[in-house]
């Protein structure tokens, strides 16, 4: 008798049931939404604001769909599209008052809208991937060596306040390369400063050398601080684009750190790819700097500058408006000390403006600075990409107190508020290159499901016709077993969050045509031993058990090749190699287990089973010796 | 209904010569066209850029080439893709423009070529180190699955069928790269997963003609070598060839429905499939066979069964 026992049983019904829960979301497609995040770290999601938004939209007449709240934002799902301009216009309306300080960056998206006992089962829809919901991906390389450099340009700047404090006369700190050199009049001296530096610095490492008259001390920096500072990097970077991602008001971004130096960003539903690059790429960072007034008006001294000879301590920048300007090396204060940066215009003259905070130590350096330099001019520099530009060069009237800086600069509203944005969202710890980048059109997206779909559906109906007809019952049992495959394997995908792409598509389609593989086996071996003359009920155990070996062998192998992929694949590989690992894990059991499991219910408990519905069997058999 | 009404084992060892004399020109062949084409490696691999966008009405692609060329673009390529209204264009790195900014500047170039405004369906831009780096994490992605399959038949059954099995997948590999190279078709990422798939996809082919082999060979005590093989073979064939169709319709499917995307992936599948079929039986089996497998490998019934278990 072929009989499982109760409990095999009930476990094949119980993971069906379970695929089938988990597949349910996929159906239900999905619904406009609003999605409200915060654009600033001072302005927390919290119970008051979701009850603002639930007013908003009571006053403004809108019936909402359900109201999702996670750590980032708040989701609203509505009935249509025309709702959801309602809802967006309204909630822009209420929680941003003043359009040119905005706290809530206020977007479009899409939410599932499988009823809410589904998603509090974490049954959600699959994850789709870029290429079948559209959108833009980037994979950003974080240049390591500009953040070391950087952090020695800091240090330089540190130790220069260090020996000056410590009254300790050195001729010059200087970057070289990847060390910092001082240079010393006396031996005495840089031994005294030696010990004070490797007090103060500890990341340094220190050696001396001589040059000339020149006593000269060399500081590298030691390697587990490289590390550091390299791992800090990426980190920091990570930060600020999230920052800048959140004021594009993007729904579920992604952004993650891939390997020890990259960082993937996947922006779905982005369109402007042209707007979203320029936020990412672009690295600008604040200084201000001392201007050099008696040679940026000295004609000779200019002339040799534009050749590329600058007097020593000065660099040669470009005022916006082309006027050449020598702007001292030593910068006074960097965007880092900036704890806010908003458009705005100039009281007086209603010229476009950016309105800068600074933290308490900024403030005191720059009131410092403007007190001991009235009458000169100060240059704000914004660098982008290793070029700088001087933003403004006002003259410095009078004190400034209280960290309150207004730029103004030939610029336009745009300008200033894009400006104010790039301050805003956070300086970069190292510069960043995009190395890789895929843009999907939204119809190219539906297009790309519908295609995968229309291949997955022909080739199954096709399969299935066929095995029908060749296996007959048994055949059709198979196309069940393969159909419970599909539905495992949405389930799984479903429940992991796993990308599915078009490869994984593509994945899901070749593992369902190599899943029958396994049918096929043990209808084969079946119609053999009926062919050898044993009896129907002993044919399907043996036909079962004999087969199962193969089974596994052909299927480990076909495993092992799934599981090469996934560790050396990327990007596209990946998706296929994900789903065509899931897909064979579950085709084992679907093939084996739960068409065994039907075939026991159809035939099992039958006493006398003449004949079985597995085709025509040719009897004269494979002649041996 | 049955196909195979075989009354007799088919003597597939008496022809084992011919068939690998097959084998061995077909790969020469499939070598030769790698080393004298070269593959059509996709900018996946090589680094660039690559737009496909979208007319209302089928645009002259010699004007746009040319208006690129005026633009400062080298040796851009335009093709149809799909349809006459759909274009994919491949802009190769170029020094310092190998920056993400040239899908711009082909867009405003291609706005200016025709009245017509392009909608653009899809950007691809790839640095120059990822693409290295993509190349050589196939080529271990390759070695990874012939380690792994070659450790895992020699544990499971015995070395010469490890051996014999990956040499007649990998002669598969050399085949399919062989087509790409011969007909120029683009070789990319989802081309490459294909391949790797197939290589796991026809090397569990092999192992079922050799489950049969050792079970005969386990069996049936009096039969030779060659006899066992034929036995195995024939008593499969009728599987291969049905698994074979099978999957072989889902992806004629995709070849169908399946649009440019996913058109080299199932071409690839396709081919793979063919020559699986004719490979993993017909190569792998004489090569067990010139190896010198015999009952003698297989006639310690203790460690068999616990083989059973593994």
């Amino acid at each position: 008798m072929n009989r499982y026992p109760l409990w095999k049983n009930i476990l094949v019904a119980v993971v069906l049931a379970m695929g089938m829960l988990y597949t349910l979301p996929n159906f239900y497609g999905e619904a406009p939404a609003v999605q409200i995040s915060s654009v600033k770290a001072t302005v927390k999601l919290d119970n008051a604001l979701l009850a603002r938004v639930e007013d908003t939209l009571k006053t403004a007449g809108i019936v909402q769909d359900g109201l999702f709240v996670d750590p980032n934002s708040i989701r609203v799902r509505l009935k249509d599209g025309d709702t959801q301009l309602k809802a967006k216009d309204a909630l822009e309306k209420a929680l941003n008052p003043d359009v040119n300080d905005a706290s809530y960056s206020v977007a479009l998206n899409l939410l599932s809208s499988s009823p809410l006992w589904l998603t509090n089962l974490h049954a959600l829809p699959m994850y789709l991937g870029l290429d079948l919901r559209g959108g833009v991906h980037f994979l950003l390389q974080v240049d390591m060596k500009g953040a070391l450099t950087k952090r020695l340009d800091s240090t330089g700047a540190d130790l220069r306040s260090l020996l000056r404090d410590k009254n300790l006369r050195h001729s010059g700190v200087a970057r070289e390369g990847m060390t910092l050199v001082i240079k010393f009049r006396d031996a005495e001296t840089r031994d005294k400063a030696r010990s004070v530096i490797a007090d103060s610095q500890p990341d340094l490492l220190l050696s001396e050398a001589q040059d000339g008259a020149d006593f000269k001390l060399v500081g590298a920096l030691k390697p587990e601080a490289e590390k550091r500072i390299q791992e800090y990097a990426i980190k920091q970077n990570i930060t600020t684009l999230h920052n800048r991602i959140n004021e594009l008001g993007v729904s579920e971004p992604v952004i993650q750190q891939q390997g020890a130096d990259r960082i993937v960003v996947e922006l779905p539903g982005v369109q402007d790819t042209a707007k979203a690059k320029d936020i990412l790429g672009r690295t600008a960072t604040l200084e201000i700097r001392m201007v050099d007034d008696e040679n940026s008006v000295n004609p000779a001294v200019m002339e040799q500058a534009a050749k590329g000879q600058p007097p020593l301590g000065d660099e040669l920048y470009t005022e916006r408006g082309g006027r050449p300007l020598l702007v001292r090396k030593q910068v006074v204060l960097t965007g880092e000390r900036l704890t806010d940066a908003q458009p705005g215009f100039d009281s007086q003259t209603h010229e476009p403006s950016v309105n800068m905070t600074l933290d308490s130590a900024g403030a005191r350096i720059f009131k410092d600075i403007s007190r001991e330099n009235i009458g000169k001019r100060m240059a704000i520099l914004l660098i982008e990409k290793g070029k700088g530009e001087v933003v403004t060069a006002p003259v410095i009237r009078g004190e400034i107190g209280g960290g309150r800086v207004q730029i103004t600069g030939r610029m336009s509203t745009v300008e200033a508020s894009d400006i104010a944005l790039l301050l805003r969202a956070g300086s970069l710890a190292a510069p960043m290159d995009i190395i890789e980048e895929r843009t999907i059109g939204p119809s190219l997206g539906a297009d790309n499901i519908q295609k995968g779909f229309h291949s997955t559906v022909g080739g199954f109906i096709a399969i299935a016709v066929f095995m029908s007809f060749y296996y007959l019952l048994f055949g059709f049992v198979s196309v069940v077993a393969l159909a419970s495959n599909v539905l495992l394997l949405f389930a799984l995908l479903s429940m992991l969050q796993a990308t599915l792409t078009l490869p994984g598509i593509a994945a899901i389609a070749l593992t369902l045509g190599m899943a029958i593989d396994s049918n096929v086996l043990v209808n084969e071996r079946i119609r053999e031993e009926l062919r050898n003359g044993e009896s129907p009920q002993a044919a399907i155990r043996a036909g079962y058990e004999r087969a199962w070996a193969t089974i596994l062998d052909s299927n480990v192998t076909t495993l092992i090749a799934g599981v090469a992929l996934l560790i050396f694949g990327s990007g596209p590989i990946r998706g296929f190699a994900m789903v065509h690992v899931l897909g064979i894990m579950t085709s084992m059991f679907s093939s084996v287990v739960v068409s065994r499991a039907i075939i026991n219910l159809i035939y099992g408990s039958r006493r006398k089973v003449s004949r079985l519905s597995i085709g025509q069997i040719w009897k004269p058999g494979i002649q041996t010796k | 209904m049955e196909f195979f009404r075989i009354k007799q084992d088919i003597p597939f060892m008496r022809h084992a010569l011919v068939f690998n004399i097959i084998s061995l020109i077909t790969f020469i062949l499939a070598v030769v066209f790698l080393t004298t084409k070269g593959l059509h490696l996709s900018i996946e691999f090589t680094g660039g850029t690559l737009l496909e966008v979208g007319y209302t009405e089928a645009p002259d692609i010699e004007k746009i080439r040319n208006r690129m060329v005026q633009d400062g673009f080298a040796d851009p390529q335009v093709q149809n893709f799909g349809s006459t209204r759909d274009l994919l264009i491949r802009v190769p790195l170029a020094g310092d423009s190998g920056t993400a900014k040239v899908s711009e500047q082909v867009m405003a170039s291609l706005k200016a070529a025709t009245t017509q405004a392009p909608e653009l369906k899809r950007v691809e831009f790839v640095g120059p180190q990822v693409g290295k780096e993509l190349a050589s994490d196939g080529a271990m992605a390759l070695l990874l699955v012939v380690i792994g399959i070659v450790i895992y038949l020699a544990i499971r059954f015995e070395w010469r069928f490890a051996i014999s099995a990956i040499i007649a997948n990998l002669h598969d590999v050399v085949i399919i790269l062989g087509f790409f190279a011969f007909f120029q078709w683009e070789f990319s990422l989802p081309v490459l997963a294909a391949v790797l798939a197939v290589l796991g996809y026809s090397v569990n082919e092999s192992v079922v003609v050799f489950d049969r082999v050792r079970e005969t060979f386990k069996k049936k005590r009096a039969l030779t070598t060659p006899e066992v093989l034929n036995h195995a073979i024939t008593s499969t064939i009728s599987r291969t060839i049905i698994t074979h169709g099978c999957t072989q319709m889902m992806v004629t499917s995709m070849l169908i429905f399946g649009g440019a995307a996913l058109h080299y992936f199932a071409l690839a599948l396709t081919i793979g499939i063919l020559f699986g079929i004719y490979s993993s039986v017909l190569v792998a089996s004489p090569l067990v066979m010139w190896l010198g497998v015999s009952r003698a490998q297989f006639i310690t019934p203790k460690k068999a069964k616990e083989e059973a278990v593994v």
